[in-house]
């Protein structure tokens, strides 16, 4: 504990002497101090790469030459635009967030509502149906690229033996179902946070407000529309942004999955990217995307407090 | 209470059910197939149970790899950088959920802005910093990336832990002649222990789980971490999914008993500190 030290040593008065005006006092000290090693370690580690990226973007950064690095203004940028790839990273990177997004909320509204109620075992119950959410993407993503197998895959099995396909799919290896798959292992994934936080914020709903909704002789589907729905939404909307920015920044399901294959056909903006980085070693264009990626969401989140007057609910 | 139709009843039978299959069920057949013999696994028809339950694809890992090694060095990172963390959040945080002072509301959306940023930006530089540094490919820079990126959101989550005890505990020590330090560490952590756990273990849990930093600072043989190395070996034309499914089962064991542990305290916590955070 040698932080002790100088805060109980430092006995000034609260008032600073007049040549020194920047002098804190024990209080401000102690602020200082306490929160010094949080904002360092950010502002060296985080903020710095960050700003460092950006300005990367607009150069030629290139591991093969690192002799030339030099501006190059919008060369990267135009460079990501317009490669043949760009669209299909983009679309994909809609549909992965979208659609991943929707069911998440989708099923995990469905979870959390069942789950209001006691019931016998319900701890135990969570347990299980929480835990793919303290899992790893990349285990999750290995484990269903071996269920997903062409093969030997036990999805296949079960839609050969429920008649629903006549053959075995090789899913991951074929443009058309691979998104399809990851997406689905997302979901998986994702199910259990909007469950979570659904259910954190159904719980904390007053049962008077169902009581006095049951007086006025309101039904259980009224009584959703007009208690429940109400109460959770400013929940559901933040959930929903920080969910939208971090499904389209999570690439480890994918990478483990398909690694963007077949063919760049699963292919998101933050596997792109790190496909850039690791195997094609062009910083410069790396970074370019990961500032178009910022932007985006920049836009988007701008457009959505917009639409949704979350600023007025003040909820963040 | 009202009381429930029979329909509803069923309906939540039903789904309740249905997402308990559905969310076991991976797990289910991971496990299923680690015990499964070599032969097996690669035979139609598919079993759902295996013909003969054996050990093999366990002892394999440890043939094939050094998977001892790597469990050790995603213990150490998980350990240091998560302890590490839960000092600095804890500082940080209790200032800011004691004190009213001028950058507060910039330091607290400086640390909210890192969680809506995706950090690839920056994993060009950084790992030109790391190279600098001359840190890669140690668990050094894996400690101190996980701290780094861990930092914010603990110290959000540990800010309304600290919001939720009231001031007058600590004010008490210190007019008995306790410094504010020691009033908290003597008074407010022993209370905060639960609270102090459960971000101890979901950084800890995350920092075990990390893929892409690790796969791009990493690359030697001793300092790998277990995502690293089995990720080396699906980037293989053929993967073994014997041992790699037993790889898979050997590393969400520790996952899945800290997960049990503090469930109940980690979902608690976290609600609470997103939704007011």
């Amino acid at each position: 504990m040698q932080t002790e030290k100088p805060i109980v040593v430092t006995k000034e008065p609260f008032v600073s002497p007049p040549k020194k005006p920047f002098r804190l006092s024990k209080e401000g000290a102690f602020i200082c101090l306490c929160l010094l090693p949080a904002v360092l370690f950010v502002g060296i580690f985080t903020y710095y790469p960050l700003l460092r990226g950006i300005i990367m973007s607009f150069q030629n950064y290139t591991l093969f030459n690192l002799l030339d690095v030099r501006f190059i203004g919008l060369d990267n940028f135009f460079a990501v635009l317009t490669s043949p790839e760009f669209p299909r990273v983009a679309l994909n990177s809609f549909y992965w967030v979208a659609v991943s997004l929707f069911f998440q909320l989708l099923f995990g509204f469905a979870l959390a509502l069942f789950m209001r109620r006691r019931f016998r075992g319900r701890g135990i119950y969570q347990a299980f149906v929480f835990f793919p959410w303290a899992m790893s993407g990349f285990l999750i993503g290995l484990i269903w690229r071996w269920m997903f197998n062409a093969q030997f895959g036990v999805i296949n099995d079960l839609l050969v033996k429920s008649g629903l396909i006549a053959a075995p799919i090789p899913f991951l290896a074929d443009g058309k179902w691979a998104l399809a798959a990851v997406i689905i292992a997302n979901i998986w994934y994702g199910v259990a946070f909007f469950a979570i936080m659904i259910l954190a914020a159904l719980q904390s709903i007053p049962e008077e407000l169902y009581e006095a909704a049951a007086m006025d002789g309101a039904g259980r589907i009224q009584q959703f529309w007009s208690v429940t729905l109400p109460y959770i939404l400013p929940t559901m909307l933040v959930t929903i942004l920080l969910r939208v920015i971090w499904i389209l920044n999570f690439p480890d399901i994918i990478y483990a999955m398909t690694n963007g294959g077949p063919a760049g056909s699963t292919h998101i903006f933050a596997t792109y990217m790190i496909d850039k980085v690791i195997f094609g070693q062009d910083y410069g264009q790396a970074s370019a995307v990961g500032v178009i990626i910022v932007l985006l969401l920049l836009v988007f989140t701008v457009f959505y407090v917009k639409a949704t007057r979350m600023e007025k609910g003040g909820d963040f | 209470m009202q009381r429930d139709h029979i329909w509803w009843q069923t309906a939540r039978v039903v789904v309740l059910g249905g997402f308990l299959a559905f969310a076991i069920f991976p797990l289910y057949w991971i496990v299923i197939t680690s015990l499964k013999g070599q032969k097996e696994i690669f035979s139609l028809p598919i079993r759902y149970w295996p013909d003969e339950v054996t050990l093999l694809n366990y002892v394999e890992i440890f043939r094939i790899s050094h998977f001892q090694v790597y469990i050790w060095n995603s213990f150490l990172v998980s350990l240091f950088a998560s302890a590490l963390v839960v000092v600095i959040a804890m500082l940080g945080g209790y200032v800011l959920a004691r004190f009213s002072f001028r950058g507060k509301r910039e330091v607290m959306f400086g640390f909210l802005v890192t969680q809506m940023i995706p950090i690839f930006i920056g994993m060009a530089p950084l790992y030109v910093m790391m190279s600098k540094m001359h840190i890669l490919n140690s668990l050094f820079s894996l400690i101190l990336i996980y701290t780094v990126m861990l930092i914010p959101f603990c110290t959000i989550i540990m800010s309304g832990f600290f919001q939720r005890i009231p001031n007058a505990l600590e004010e008490a020590a210190m007019m008995d002649g306790c410094s504010r330090i020691s009033a908290l560490f003597r008074v407010i952590v022993p209370i905060m222990l639960p609270g102090i756990a459960a971000t101890f273990i979901f950084a800890f849990v995350q920092c075990w789980n990390e893929l892409i930093m690790a796969v791009l600072f990493i690359d030697e043989e001793s300092v790998k971490t277990i995502p690293v190395a089995m990720n080396a070996f699906i980037k293989k034309y053929d993967i073994e999914w014997g041992a790699m499914s037993a790889a898979t089962v050997l590393s969400v064991i520790p996952t899945m008993l800290l997960f049990a542990f503090c469930q109940k305290y980690l979902v608690e916590g976290l609600t609470q500190g997103a939704v007011k955070g």
